[in-house]
């Protein structure tokens, strides 16, 4: 039927089905996302006659959303400059949080400690958090991608693979095989202020107020300083910056060392907000955070920011609203989505084999 | 190597050796006792065998990085929990059931009994559907984004079995038992033969994945030498190239994963019907990746190395780990040393292990592919052409 259409002028005209593609993998990943709290926020003003809960949702989300967009941002940095899914990146966001919660007894952290000492304390085991989760991305590069570097992409992303399995493994033996709950030493739920109902928690500002800082500083990182131009160098083209003069392993172990600092960073942050630590917190977050830093573009700094804020509050409402047993299979059926109709992400150009 | 080659040229290793070690495999239960725990390994090994074979030809052949495996499993298995055991209870009236070429015990019981063989053609069915549905979306992406969708349809698949029971189908029939397993599963029935009893002698059931991995090997090894299997072989070193030599892209990748799905489903059927109950529990990532190191070890695309790489991990996980490094001279050993800690818990972590040396030190597998062990090994240690290798 089609192919009858076609005339000299027909052929200049984009066809029909063309434009309805584009505009599908133009505005159908925006639809899908903003109809999923449609529904419920009509929902709320059909039985409640308004909208506290959803926005509750949101207010959790959002800050959830930022811890995960801190890890997100691990996986765009290392996927934009050497394409790889760094699969042991969640295992890295655990390896964070079990390590700041073993510095919390020595240094006699717990739920009341004053608030000075407790600050000062957090504080440290933060950047122990980060440094080691920034040193272990570092020696997994070192040990398992450097060398395959030649190899087809198959090859480093089942060491990743391997090495996800590795630390969960490792995990288990540090923690044990069962969630354990830690102290709750910033009394996480406890109320600060609430607007229109909506109920602000000590953990939620905790949660933007160590995110913000850290997302903005990497960004001027990147966006500045010389080693953040050879970053970007070695994304764009990897042997014309060579050829520069830039020392590519350097810069790309460089960025697996920013991407572990966030990581650990994140592991913090989860570990005060949550309350527990478990060995396979690792494995969701990670899978969460790789969906958000598609979601938002892979490869983008801000998209990743954006897409761990979006999944962070599909993830609360549909843990809210559905059932958390089932929220994983809501996230993946995202992540398919997105591939499906939107590969290269929200604000995401094409990167070099991207879709 | 060498010797390898040499071994090839001989009529005696081409002909005799493997007639031997067949003759063997075959007879040696008839050596053993009825319920023997090494006949117990076995059957399972040659159930990892054939799936391993599947993922092979997905991974392996087409170069498709297949990380949602465990969804094959998952719905080979639940074909066998659906139509042969009392989950349907109701199903055909209250108290007869339906039932299709069955005998024995399974015939007196409600619910939908039916006959083993047709529920391997019917698990074959649903799992190439499955494959071939699964691989839709990823026609359009590429390397680690294809490997990446697949993870997430085998983590949705497994969740939808494991909460089943919110989900009502057919009015008011469960999807599944969630939680807890579909149990029991009929044991399976072979025409002309008695039913089998997994609590009594263990021989038929060793008797028919024997047979099962015969079938599937002569099918891999058609495959591999057929117009298909070239094809795959060419879509997986150069995609551009083989689309543009004619090659369909499509139906190709497409059938890779049907074919793929398809022998993990008679493999997950099998395996529902000799532990006698299906578990959902079971249809865990670990599992995708139980089966991809298997095919990592033996040889990306050999499948002499990939039935190698399956037999020796199944050992691994159900002999060496358990009974050996826990219970044995190596458990005691560590408890002397004071370190307390059980290897069956960290076993996923050894598989990640051997994923990470395969891949490092020896990509191609232990009985590589000759012609994937140029792909894999060209490149590595040239500093030239660092990032040539990926375009």
């Amino acid at each position: 039927m089609e192919a009858a259409g076609i005339s000299a002028d027909a052929a200049l005209k984009p066809r029909t089905s063309e434009v309805i593609s584009e505009f599908i993998s133009k505005y159908g990943l925006i639809a899908i996302l903003i109809a999923f709290p449609a529904y419920y926020g009509v929902q709320d003003l059909i039985d409640d006659g308004n909208l506290t809960r959803l926005g509750n949702n949101l207010a959790d989300g959002l800050s959830n959303g930022a811890i995960w967009a801190l890890v997100a941002l691990g996986y765009t940095l290392v996927y934009g400059i050497i394409e790889l899914i760094n699969f042991a990146h969640g295992e890295i966001f655990m390896i964070g949080a079990f390590s700041a919660f073993a510095l919390w007894e020595p240094l006699g952290l717990h739920a009341d400690t004053a608030t000075f000492s407790l600050i000062l304390g957090l504080l440290v085991t933060l950047i122990a958090a980060m440094l080691v989760s920034g040193s272990l991305n570092v020696m997994i590069e070192r040990v398992g991608y450097r060398p395959l570097r030649g190899a087809p992409k198959l090859a480093p992303l089942i060491t990743a693979v391997g090495f996800s399995f590795i630390l969960q493994n490792v995990g288990i033996l540090w923690l044990g095989a069962s969630q354990r709950a830690v102290p709750d030493l910033i009394h996480s739920q406890r109320e600060l202020f609430d607007i229109f109902g909506v109920s602000i928690s000590r953990g939620d500002l905790l949660a933007i107020a160590v995110t913000i800082p850290l997302v903005l500083l990497l960004t001027s990182f990147v966006a500045q300083s010389r080693l953040g131009k050879a970053m970007r160098a070695t994304a764009q083209d990897p042997e014309a910056a060579k050829l520069m003069g830039i020392n590519v392993d350097t810069t790309i172990s460089l960025t697996f060392l920013l991407g572990g600092l966030l990581a650990g960073a994140a592991g913090l942050i989860n570990t005060l907000y949550q309350t527990n630590v478990w060995y396979f917190q690792g494995f969701t977050a990670g899978l969460i955070a790789f969906t958000a830093a598609v979601m938002g573009g892979i490869g983008n700094l801000r998209g990743a920011v954006l897409g761990g804020l979006i999944i962070g509050c599909i993830q609360q409402i549909s843990d809210n609203r559905i059932g958390n047993e089932w929220t994983p299979a809501v996230i993946f059926a995202y992540l398919v989505l997105i591939m499906v109709f939107r590969p290269q992400g929200l604000i995401g150009e094409e990167t070099r084999e991207a879709g | 190597m060498s010797t390898i080659q040499e071994l090839r040229t001989r009529p005696w290793a081409t002909y005799v050796l493997p007639a031997v070690l067949l003759v063997a495999a075959a007879l040696f239960p008839l050596f053993r006792e009825p319920l023997d725990g090494f006949m117990d390994d076995c059957i399972l090994a040659l159930a990892f065998v054939v799936m391993a074979l599947g993922l092979n030809l997905v991974v392996g052949f087409a170069g498709l990085l297949d990380l949602g495996y465990v969804a094959f499993y998952a719905f080979g298995a639940m074909t066998v929990g659906w139509w042969a055991s009392d989950f349907f209870t109701g199903a055909g009236g209250a108290e007869e059931g339906i039932h299709i070429g069955v005998s024995g015990f399974a015939a007196t019981l409600p619910g939908i009994h039916v006959n083993f063989l047709i529920i391997v053609i019917g698990a074959i069915i649903v799992c190439a559907v499955a494959g071939a549905i699964i691989g839709l979306p990823t026609l359009r992406l590429r390397g680690d984004y294809i490997a990446i969708v697949t993870l997430a349809f085998g983590e949705i698949i497994g969740r939808v079995f494991q909460n089943g029971d919110e989900i009502t189908i057919f009015g008011d029939y469960k999807l599944s038992n969630g939680r807890q397993s579909i149990a029991p599963v009929d044991s399976i029935d072979i025409p002309f033969l008695e039913p089998f009893d997994s609590a009594l002698n263990l021989r038929p059931y060793y008797w028919t994945i024997f047979a099962i991995v015969l079938v599937v090997l002569f099918v891999n090894i058609r495959l591999r030498d057929s117009k298909l299997g070239r094809a795959w072989i060419a879509l997986r070193e150069d995609e551009v190239a083989a689309a543009s030599m004619g090659v369909p892209l499509v139906k190709t990748k497409l059938l890779a994963y049907a074919t793929g799905g398809a022998l993990g489903g008679i493999s997950g059927a099998f395996l529902g019907a000799y532990f006698s109950s299906v578990n959902a529990n079971q249809f865990q990532f670990g599992f995708s990746i139980f089966i991809l190191a298997m095919v990592i070890l033996g040889g990306l695309g050999s499948i002499w190395g990939v039935v190698l790489g399956a037999v020796a991990l199944a050992f691994v996980n159900n002999r060496l780990i358990p009974d050996v490094l826990d219970q044995g001279f190596v458990g005691d050993w560590l408890q002397d040393l004071g370190l307390d800690f059980s290897f069956v818990e960290i076993s996923f972590g050894i598989f990640g292990f051997i994923l990470v040396i395969m891949m490092v030190l020896r990509p191609a597998g232990l009985l590589p592919e000759r012609r994937r062990q140029m792909e894999l090994t060209e490149g590595i240690g040239e500093t030239e052409s660092v990032f040539e290798a990926r375009v």
